[in-house]
């Protein structure tokens, strides 16, 4: 067994700043009183001389402009849910540990992962993309695990032996022991796990009950430390907290990218994939604006997804500043992963495609990116229509001759002695091609087509309304 | 003494003057041997833009087009057309070879919109040409669309009128026009150097194989014939009298 322990040191403080590139100076207090302390700030802060423990009105003191928002642990625990929902991507077996510790049993992916450097880093990297800072340590046994992140220590130990030495290192304080414990240890010098384990078993326990004992011996795995599995939600949501309001698309963007990598990461471990995203931006005191973003096949490619809604984004007009985002994912559905090719194949192309078009279609509206196909007509205006890209065309036609261009309204041409006019006078050079159809649906026509040449050359086909009215009309061009 | 001098001209080392250097391009065969000699790489260039000027349509420039675009489509390679000045008839594409399924018509509204979507098209990796209607265009534009379209390996063929500068970063230039029924395809930049004549292509006889005296007197000129049922087929025209 191997258990890489998170350790989320700044939690209360990233759930509120982790929506914004560059947040002003932010703390955290435990309550909203004026007297509470802060249980944290972000390093703007802390330049200007704010601390964790100061009490609110001492803090604004220091710094006018410090913004202090509440702790919100139900937000904390929501947001360590999904960073353990993201995690089970890594491996089956994910553990909530504490209000900021996630465990990760790692052994069984260490090959899949390149090893345990790579997956480090990997981790790192990916959790950095989140936003949130995490302090980071691998053992063998889930607890001594979560003392080396307490002790801020990113120590990788894969054997027994080893972990007896760096463990007796540790002061006692890690273990979060009870105060008489503490005091106790404290007053016959005990001050590291090391000076604990040389002391004899019989005596710890008739003076510090089971509870230290306990402890090393769970963290040494002498006694068995089982933890409960966490099991990921079927559904996703989730809700980023904006430090600031903001209107712009781009720092829209950029807090909803930290979403929606929790979302991939969420998609990556339950092998599914994303058609139907909604996101929601709350305002103060407006109903919320909703984005919608509905994909023509399922994905759970980060990249993509930013690309679809930055278009949206860039597109959309807010009615006030958004002061929150929720990230919906209304459609899941099963997407397996996919074999590495050396060639791109059909399956690969027909994804990029269908990207293609979320793509324009994200800026430019779903009806102007369309496919065309024929219809068996002989009215030239009902032998087309347009069709969704790459569905199955019908491919008739007639061999007839065709231009290449067709007006979508056909133009009605001068006359001069009943010889039609464009830009001049006209030449017929075939012709007359008769279509009489459409009796049944109330789009009758009867015409007669010519092919056409203007004094400037160029081909036009043009038609003579036999129905009522009459004269000539400009129909295409032999483009 | 000929044959001595053949050899030396074999010599790729050798450029002549009025040749076009040979040089070997990514391209796709035009479908028109006559023009596929003129140019270097024989064909459109592929992963290049290629700019086409026509001053009014009807002068066969889409036609030009229509053998590399019905080769790539049928090659399983995606074709955009973006923002088509008219409805492109797809009967007509049909029967010029053009697979509809591998079609994409994009409209647009604004001429940023067709020169971002051209890029979209051009990086997708899917496409294989795009073909645009455009006519103002910036310098820098064209440079954008180029690197798109050098980045996608796909060929970019931009109509554009010929009333527009005659500076341009395009791979190859031509200008299209109609002179005497045929299609006059003179060639105005082009890789490798060297202006050729200007060539003639008959690219519309299929629109003339039932031809009329011209002008068309209108005192032949068939009168209303109704058919003495209601009549659902295009018929050929009936005798007149």
């Amino acid at each position: 067994m191997l258990w890489l322990a998170l350790r989320f040191p700044a939690l209360p403080l990233e759930i509120f700043s982790r929506g914004a590139a560059a947040p002003g100076l932010l703390a955290v207090a435990a309550s909203s009183d004026a007297h509470a302390e802060l249980v944290a700030c972000n390093r703007k802060a802390h330049d200007r001389g704010v601390r964790t423990g100061m009490a609110v009105a001492a803090a604004s003191a220091l710094a006018a402009d410090l913004r202090v928002l509440t702790r919100d642990p139900a937000l904390e625990r929501a947001a360590l849910e999904r960073i353990a929902s993201w995690a089970i991507q890594f491996t089956s077996a994910v553990s909530i540990a504490s209000a900021a510790e996630v465990l990760l049993e790692i052994e069984g992916s260490l090959k899949l992962f390149g090893g345990l450097s790579r997956l480090w880093s990997r981790i790192e990297q990916e959790l950095d993309l989140l936003g949130y800072a995490v302090s980071m340590a691998c053992a063998p046994t889930p607890f001594a695990a979560q003392l080396f992140t307490r002790s801020g220590l990113p120590v990788r130990i894969q054997h027994n032996d080893a972990l007896c030495v760096s463990l007796a290192q540790l002061p006692v304080d890690v273990l979060d022991l009870s105060s008489e414990s503490n005091a106790l240890l404290h007053d016959i010098g005990a001050r590291t796990i090391g000076a604990c384990l040389k002391l004899p078993r019989s005596g710890l326990a008739r003076r510090l009950d089971r509870e230290l004992l306990d402890k090393l011996d769970r963290a040494l795995g002498h006694i068995p430390d089982p933890r409960l599995a966490f099991v990921p939600p079927a559904n996703f949501t989730a809700t980023l907290q904006l430090p600031s309001p903001v209107a712009e698309a781009a720092a829209l963007l950029f807090a909803a990218r930290r979403v929606l990598a929790e979302l991939t990461g969420f998609l990556a471990a339950t092998g599914k994939g994303a058609q139907r995203l909604c996101f929601r931006l709350a305002h103060e005191g407006l109903q919320d604006t909703c984005i919608n973003l509905d994909l023509s096949t399922a994905t759970r490619d980060l990249e993509h997804l930013t690309a679809v809604l930055r278009e949206r984004l860039g597109r959309l007009a807010l009615p006030s500043p958004a002061i929150a985002i929720t990230l919906e994912c209304k459609l899941l559905l099963p997407l397996a992963a996919r074999n590495l090719t050396l060639l791109p194949d059909a399956r690969e192309q027909a994804e990029t495609i269908a990207r293609l078009v979320e793509r324009l279609r994200a800026r430019l509206g779903k009806d102007t990116v369309q496919g065309l196909d024929t219809v068996a007509d002989y009215r030239p205006e009902y032998a087309w229509r347009t069709a969704e890209p790459g569905a199955r065309d019908h491919g008739t036609w007639l061999p007839l001759s065709r231009p290449l261009w067709i007006l979508h309204v056909p133009r009605r041409l001068e006359e001069i002695g009943d010889l039609p006019q464009h830009e001049g006078q006209l030449t017929l050079l075939a012709g007359p091609e008769r279509i009489e159809s459409g009796w049944w649906d109330g789009n009758d026509v009867g015409r007669e087509y010519f092919v056409a040449r203007s004094p400037a050359q160029s081909l036009l086909w043009i038609f003579r309304e036999l129905r009522a009215g009459g004269g000539w009309y400009l129909h295409g061009y032999f483009s | 003494m000929s044959s001595a001098l053949d050899a030396v001209l074999q010599n790729p080392a050798v450029w002549r003057g009025g040749d076009c250097a040979r040089v070997v391009l990514p391209s796709v065969p035009t479908g028109f041997p006559e023009l596929d000699v003129l140019l270097p790489g024989g064909g459109w260039p592929a992963g290049a833009l290629t700019e086409i000027h026509v001053e009014r349509p009807g002068a066969g420039e889409l036609h030009l087009a229509m053998p590399a675009a019905a080769r790539l489509t049928r090659s399983g390679r995606w074709l955009a057309l973006i923002a088509p000045p008219y409805v492109p008839y797809a009967p007509a594409f049909v029967a010029h070879g053009v697979q509809l399924s591998r079609l994409l018509l994009v409209r647009t509204t604004s001429a940023e919109d067709t020169l971002w979507a051209c890029e979209q098209a051009l990086r997708s990796q899917t496409c294989g040409a795009a073909l645009a209607w455009l006519d103002r265009i910036h310098e820098r534009a064209l440079r954008r669309l180029q690197f798109a379209a050098e980045s996608g390996g796909a060929s970019m063929l931009l109509y554009r009128s010929s009333r527009v500068s005659p500076v341009s970063t395009a791979a190859l230039r031509l200008h299209v026009c109609k002179s005497q029924g045929r299609t006059l395809v003179r060639i105005l930049k082009r890789r490798g150097g060297g202006l050729p004549e200007p060539i003639a292509l008959d690219l519309h006889s299929a629109t003339r194989t039932r031809n009329r005296p011209f002008p068309f007197p209108p005192s032949i000129a068939p009168t209303r014939w109704k058919p003495p049922f209601p009549c659902s087929t295009s018929r050929p025209v009936p005798p007149l009298v």
